[in-house]
């Protein structure tokens, strides 16, 4: 397989009135063409953050460290991504050749204006259709995401429809324009369970279809664990354990990660006590030193923990941590 | 056989929307429910976004009224019908009866220190006499849900989400009350920090002896806190059993749609679940029947004319569905 999207040392911060703030700290990552990513971590984790940094979407009191590299690869070759400026030259990473479902459906559509009409909009704004084209493919795509009645919903404003529905919309929407990269962020969130389970059916039967990539934003490890294909896991804007979703579901090395699936409820076991990750993600004003977690991490191995940020390291095939529990001390020690 | 707090009888909550003058359209968001709460129980209501369950929650506390049956509060000290509460009675009632609410940033007013959010129901409810009596009162209550009394001289901004919710708990717990109503109250938090807050509520609930309504559409966290467990569709009770009872054998055919959505942890256990088809109808236009037939795998022709009454089997599992029986033998547990 070849690779869609590569991420290369992303360091970004905000400037803020309290000073820089880092909101994501040299992560690096790659997604094969038609690959399910997971991006696992608590609020404040920078996953969002990283997703919109690959639509070059952050605010504008952004800075990206000048080695911060992201390169899309499209069908007219690859392109560098943080390096685009105008609105015409954006145009390939919003909409074009990424797309992007948010949380909130319904903060997402505007509100005057129709569902159709919006639909049409960005279709006519990334091709050349007609306007009739537009319509009728945007009809077409209501369909296949099972909207029933697409000919009289796409006429509808986002308030007349249920979460679900309007979830399903704005699927149809982003997928109108065929991207290669699809960013899912917390796309199942807000709905029923019930309706959660029809989403993600319905992404997996898409992904099936278009073949696209997909980075799929989440706290919910379960939801993980039922779409992706990897799995990367992050901590206060830190890419701290990635792998194959069944290594990392079945034997996480990081102790956050641990801790993640130690504190879901369990319906297998209901006697088990319920054991959080103690105390709370701190702010990123005040980021730890050394390894990012160590303020909460209950294996500490020394004062290595609180001095020295680990590297990450591969420990299986492809399944990576950076964690100084599976540091080699005596080549650190010599180095 | 335990004291009983909570009686509801045959609990409708109707809502009019617009109409005219011989016209009436009502929002029947409750319909016809009947409960039991004991006494120092966690009780939990599950169900969607739009089944009535945080109604019910607020009709328990006299937040929207009660349009058809009654509800008795016993406490051993008052035992009052809820329904017909107004004035003094009223009043009192509000200091036994209290709620959490689901989103910590949107419940603390951001203009009030800690120490202003956990004092205010004190004050209002004239409950302390005071300031040096108050402040001791909400520094004990702050240490119970282990807030770094520290914290008390600043504003919510400054704490995260787990912190906010204990703070929420603390004003709830602050006027000493017996009965609970947590609605959602976990939903907002990371996983991290939502086992964190279950475990405050549980330790709470056995340290005071209160009795807690826990509402929430997340049944693996109800599963681990909840004693007794009810299940509402469309305003109504389809299934009501204790936890380990439900969980070990759904019988309403809703019940078992939901435990089968929750996403499994196992990789490999994908496309297993039995999916539900559709989305809850709306509460103004109600199917015929058991609400329920328009998405249930299991329906046949009597249930899209008569409605099933919850029915039991003497184990206090009862569940309101013409074919669980039939569809226990078909499936063997």
């Amino acid at each position: 397989m070849s690779t869609q999207i590569d991420v290369q040392n992303l360091t970004l911060q905000f400037r803020t009135d309290e000073g820089l703030v880092t909101a994501v700290d040299n992560v690096s990552f790659s997604l094969d063409k038609g690959e399910v990513m997971g991006l696992v971590g608590e609020s404040g984790s920078g996953k969002s953050v990283t997703a919109k940094s690959l639509m070059h979407l952050n605010a504008s009191n952004a800075v990206y460290s000048p080695e911060s590299k992201i390169t899309l690869y499209t069908d007219t070759g690859p392109v560098d991504v943080l390096s685009l400026r105008r609105p015409s030259e954006l145009k390939i990473v919003r909409g074009g050749a990424v797309s992007m479902i948010f949380q909130e459906p319904m903060a997402s559509f505007a509100p005057a204006m129709t569902i159709g009409k919006q639909m049409v909009e960005q279709l006519q704004l990334h091709s050349d259709m007609s306007k009739t084209q537009a319509r009728n493919l945007s009809i077409e795509m209501l369909d296949r995401v099972g909207i029933s009645d697409a000919g009289k919903r796409i006429d509808q404003y986002a308030f007349e429809l249920s979460g679900g529905m309007r979830q399903r919309a704005m699927i149809a929407m982003a997928l109108s324009t065929k991207p290669k990269l699809l960013i899912a962020d917390e796309p199942t969130t807000a709905l029923d369970v019930t309706i959660q389970a029809q989403v993600i059916d319905l992404m997996k039967d898409l992904v099936d279809e278009f073949r696209m990539g997909i980075i799929f934003i989440t706290h919910d490890l379960g939801v993980v664990a039922q779409t992706a294909d990897r799995v990367n896991v992050m901590y206060l804007g830190q890419l701290i354990e990635e792998g194959p979703v069944r290594d990392v579901i079945r034997q996480p090395k990081h102790p956050y990660t641990q801790g993640l699936i130690a504190a879901l409820p369990k319906l297998e076991d209901l006697d088990a006590p319920l054991t959080p990750v103690p105390g709370d993600i701190p702010s990123p004003l005040e980021r730890p030193s050394g390894c990012v977690f160590h303020t909460r991490c209950s294996q500490i191995v020394g004062d290595m923990c609180s001095a020295k940020a680990p590297t990450e390291r591969e420990l299986d095939e492809d399944h990576k941590v950076a964690c100084h529990l599976y540091s080699d001390l005596q080549t650190e020690a010599v180095q | 056989m335990t004291d009983v707090l909570i009686r509801a009888e045959g609990l409708s909550v109707g809502f009019q929307l617009g109409g005219g003058l011989f016209r009436k359209d009502i929002l029947q968001a409750v319909n016809n429910v009947s409960v039991t709460i004991e006494k120092g129980s966690f009780f939990g209501l599950v169900g969607e976004s739009g089944s009535g369950k945080t109604t019910l929650g607020r009709a328990l506390l006299k937040a929207v009224p009660i349009t058809e049956g009654h509800a008795r509060y016993n406490d051993g000290e008052v035992d009052v019908d809820i329904a017909s509460l107004e004035g003094p009675a009223l009043k009192d009632y509000r200091k036994r009866a209290q709620l959490i609410f689901q989103d910590p940033y949107a419940a603390l007013s951001p203009r009030m220190t800690v120490r202003d959010i956990i004092a205010e129901p004190l004050e209002v409810m004239k409950l302390t006499k005071t300031r040096e009596e108050t402040d001791a009162r909400v520094r004990e209550i702050a240490a119970k849900c282990r807030l770094n009394l520290e914290h008390l001289r600043r504003f919510p901004h400054a704490f995260s989400g787990g912190q906010r919710q204990r703070i929420s708990i603390a004003r709830a717990l602050v006027s000493g009350p017996q009965f609970i109503v947590a609605d959602e109250s976990v939903a907002a938090l990371d996983v991290s920090i939502q086992a964190d807050v279950l475990n405050l509520l549980k330790q709470i609930q056995a340290d005071m002896g209160l009795t807690f309504m826990f509402i929430s559409h997340d049944l693996s966290v109800v599963a681990h806190t909840c004693d007794h467990v009810a299940v509402m569709y469309l305003g109504r009770l389809v299934e009501t059993a204790p936890t380990r009872k439900l969980f070990a054998g759904p019988r309403h055919p809703y019940t078992k749609a939901l435990f089968s959505a929750i996403p499994s942890l196992d990789p490999d256990d994908r496309g297993k679940a039995q999916k539900l088809t559709g989305e809850i109808p709306s509460p103004t236009n109600q199917p015929p029947g058991c609400k329920f037939h328009t998405r249930c795998p299991n329906a046949i022709d009597r249930c899209k004319s008569e409605e099933p009454q919850l029915e039991g089997d003497g184990s206090g599992h009862e569940v309101a569905c013409h074919r669980w029986k039939e569809l226990m033998e078909l499936t063997p547990a």
